[in-house]
């Protein structure tokens, strides 16, 4: 049996020109235009054609990006929004934990708000007085609950509403996001209370970006992108789908990000100002200009105003770096990593004239601009002979034990007392990927063991 | 339409909680607390016993004396209409969180409006009532029943009204200052400063196209003139617009119904 069965639904949301923020009833009365003002300019497809059922008792989650239709389709369900065509139905009492506490009234006490907000949620005045001790007790406001809700801190307001909210004990639950916020201790009682649910065999939908909760809990996994199912089913395979095609597009962005910095193909070299000294290295400005078009795929991954080193290139130029080139386990240029993998930096290098006084180095910089490794030849002892023409290097990380992150290279060949020929300066990016959310920035190659009265598993 | 006035009586005691909490919360915070809605309408009835009777003496006729309480028949009412009107312009676009995040039908808001105004309005009551007394105005008994009929055709009229400006102020949110204008207008087309019977014929046949009209010398015939109330005719008349007008609003409001949910 199905708890919820989404028909070919379509969602179309109306927008309305610029025009209309200014328009008036008088003067939409006055050019006769009241019906036309009513009237959309453009639409936006949230869903376009989504059908999916969900059994009953099962856990379902809905994973995507920002924008990609998950809370309008969640919406569609909870019954706030109707579809534009298509059906959904759904069996049994509906609860959807879209906003805590939405409808709380600020100046009455918890108490009153509890009544009103349970009989907003479909309850009776004699559901929610027989539940009303529960939902204090839940949301530990046994002192605060006759106090008015606008003394609350932000945290009691939300275990109110949830705590509310859950009491319902619908046969349907919907959930937006909302075990996102909250502290450690609530987000684990609401997870348990969560678990409880599923164990009395009720519906429970989940939109959220933590996979790691749709793989923990869900039974099924459904991918939403731009309005359309991308993939359905074991949320395994769905997540790996899913994490497969976001690190596609940080690929893409992360190789539109190179290009437009300064590089190495560059004909004119005027445009780099050759200097000796690192100190005098010139940024380049270009670089400094966040690209406004740039999607952020992972929302947990958000880039914060990273990489304030200054990005550049300098050098005398008599040897040049004129390509760089990441290439992981696969053979194939990547600018993404998965940690652990083995990854070379290739350098194409070209020599002007021969020269013997030459080392090639290589610096990993964090996103906070911490040097997570730096070598050259010349410190590793390597004793120069001769370069000339053209060449390639290839500096090979049999293992790259970065944590998750994003991190910038500088690679330089120059003379061995460091006078540079061509240093490249934080102008080449990418990114290692984990399944794992592990801390810092050095993944050591590991392994847990344990002995005596201690039992674990899951560990590799 | 009819299927969603079904689901309303489902929510109704939502609405009264709803009720409720609009009066809890309006004087949450002030010392006097539930006398304003008794202290209110005294201070306004002062007002104007002092203007009428030190001010202005003599510009109505004799036999509305004492005029102040006159007027205050149809002030009353007419203060729960307008202000029910004008709370109810903004009251889906406050409660906007409301419509997008929780699923109850929205027409809830107004009606929760309305129905705190007449609460309001009932409240009032015993201080009419205790001028009436004081100045030993003759109130037949039989009049009294048909006070809350007036009161419940006052009530469908409002709720109509209400639906309709609250949707409407949805898509036009100058819905409120054309409506604070209007019904200054209003209140001066409507017999409650002045009795119908002073206004000339020709303007007399127009002030009877408008419903409140019938409403307010409905009140005051029941209230306030002696003798047997005689207003039967209007009332029909007022009841038979109220009725559209309630079968219109919610008619609009369900048309644009949908639309609230992305527009507030």
């Amino acid at each position: 049996m199905n708890a919820i069965e989404v028909r070919d639904v379509h969602k179309v949301y109306r927008r309305y020109g610029r025009r209309k923020q200014f328009a008036t009833l008088k003067s939409a009365l006055l050019s006769g235009s009241v019906l036309r003002d009513l009237r959309p300019d453009a639409v936006f497809e949230a869903l376009r054609g989504v059908s999916f059922d969900v059994g009953a008792g099962k856990t379902f989650g809905i994973i995507g990006r920002n924008g990609s239709g998950k809370s309008t389709m969640l919406k569609l369900i909870a019954g706030i929004g109707k579809p534009t065509s298509g059906g959904v139905h759904v069996e049994g009492r509906v609860s959807a934990l879209i906003e805590l506490g939405a409808g709380f009234h600020p100046e009455i006490s918890g108490r009153d708000n509890v009544y009103v907000n349970g009989m907003m949620l479909g309850l009776t005045r004699r559901d929610i007085a027989r539940r009303f001790d529960d939902i204090v007790r839940f949301a530990e406001l046994e002192e605060f609950i006759d106090a008015p809700v606008k003394t609350y801190s932000s945290g009691m307001y939300m275990r109110l509403g949830f705590a509310v909210a859950i009491n319902v004990d619908p046969d349907v639950l919907l959930i937006d996001e909302v075990l996102a916020v909250g502290d450690e201790a609530f987000t684990h009682k609401c997870l348990d209370k969560f678990a409880d649910f599923r164990r009395r065999g009720r519906t429970v939908l989940l939109v959220t970006h933590s996979l790691d909760l749709v793989t923990r809990f869900c039974d099924e996994a459904l991918w939403l992108d731009a309005g359309l199912v991308k993939s359905h089913g074991d949320p395994k395979r769905v997540i790996d789908a899913y994490l497969m095609d976001v690190a596609g597009a940080e690929n893409r962005q992360l190789a539109a990000d190179d290009n437009a910095n300064p590089k190495t193909q560059s004909p004119n070299p005027k445009s780099h100002a050759p200097g000796p000294n690192p100190e005098s290295r010139i940024p380049d400005p270009r670089s400094a200009i966040p690209d406004p078009q740039s999607p952020i795929p992972d929302p947990h991954e958000v880039p914060p105003d990273m990489f304030k080193a200054a990005e550049g290139r300098w050098g005398s130029r008599e040897v040049e770096i004129t390509a760089v080139d990441l290439v992981g386990a696969s053979g194939e240029s990547s600018h993404i990593f998965r940690s652990g993998e083995r990854v070379e930096i290739r350098l194409r290098v070209r020599a002007h004239h021969p020269v013997s006084d030459f080392a090639f180095g290589v610096g990993i910089f964090n996103a906070e601009g911490v040097c997570c490794y730096g070598t050259n030849t010349d410190i590793e002892g390597g004793v120069a002979g001769e370069l000339s023409g053209d060449g390639e290097v290839r500096f090979v990380i049999d293992a790259l034990d970065l944590v998750e992150g994003t991190f910038k290279l500088d690679v330089a060949v120059h003379r061995r007392n460091g006078v540079p020929y061509d240093y490249h300066r934080l102008l080449h990016t990418f990114r290692v990927k984990s399944r794992l959310k592990e801390a810092g920035i050095f993944r050591p190659p590991h392994r847990w063991s344990f002995s005596g009265g201690i039992r674990m598993s899951g560990l590799n | 339409m009819l299927a969603n006035l079904r689901q309303l009586l489902r929510y109704r005691a939502l609405i009264f909680s709803l009720v409720a909490r609009e009066l809890k919360a309006r004087y949450r915070g002030s010392v006097l607390g539930f006398f304003w809605s008794f202290i209110n309408p005294l201070l306004l009835l002062l007002i104007y016993t002092v203007v009428f009777t030190v001010v202005l003496p003599g510009v109505h006729p004799k036999e509305l004396e004492p005029f102040a309480l006159f007027m205050f028949c149809g002030i009353l009412p007419w203060t729960w209409f307008s202000s029910s009107l004008l709370e109810s312009s903004n009251v889906l676009v406050a409660g906007g969180n409301l419509i997008k995040k929780v699923l109850f039908p929205a027409e809830v808001l107004p009606i929760v409006t309305v129905l705190a105004g007449l609460v309001h309005f009932c409240l009032g009551l015993p201080i009419l009532a205790a001028f009436l007394i004081y100045y030993r105005v003759p109130v037949t008994p039989t009049d009294l029943l048909w006070f809350p009929l007036i009161v419940a055709i006052q009530l469908v009229l409002t709720i109509g009204l209400a639906l309709f400006v609250s949707a409407l102020t949805v898509h036009f949110r100058d819905v409120r200052d054309l409506l604070a204008n209007l019904l200054t207008l209003w209140f001066f087309a409507t017999p409650i400063i002045y009795p119908l019977t002073q206004a000339p014929e020709r303007v007399r046949r127009l002030l009877n196209l408008n419903p409140f009209t019938h409403l307010a010398v409905a009140y005051q015939e029941a209230l306030f003139k002696p003798g047997p109330f005689t207003g039967g005719t209007r009332l029909l008349a007022a009841g038979a617009a109220s009725v559209v007008v309630f079968a219109l609003g919610y008619f609009v409001f369900d048309r644009l119904r949908d639309t609230f949910a992305e527009e507030v």
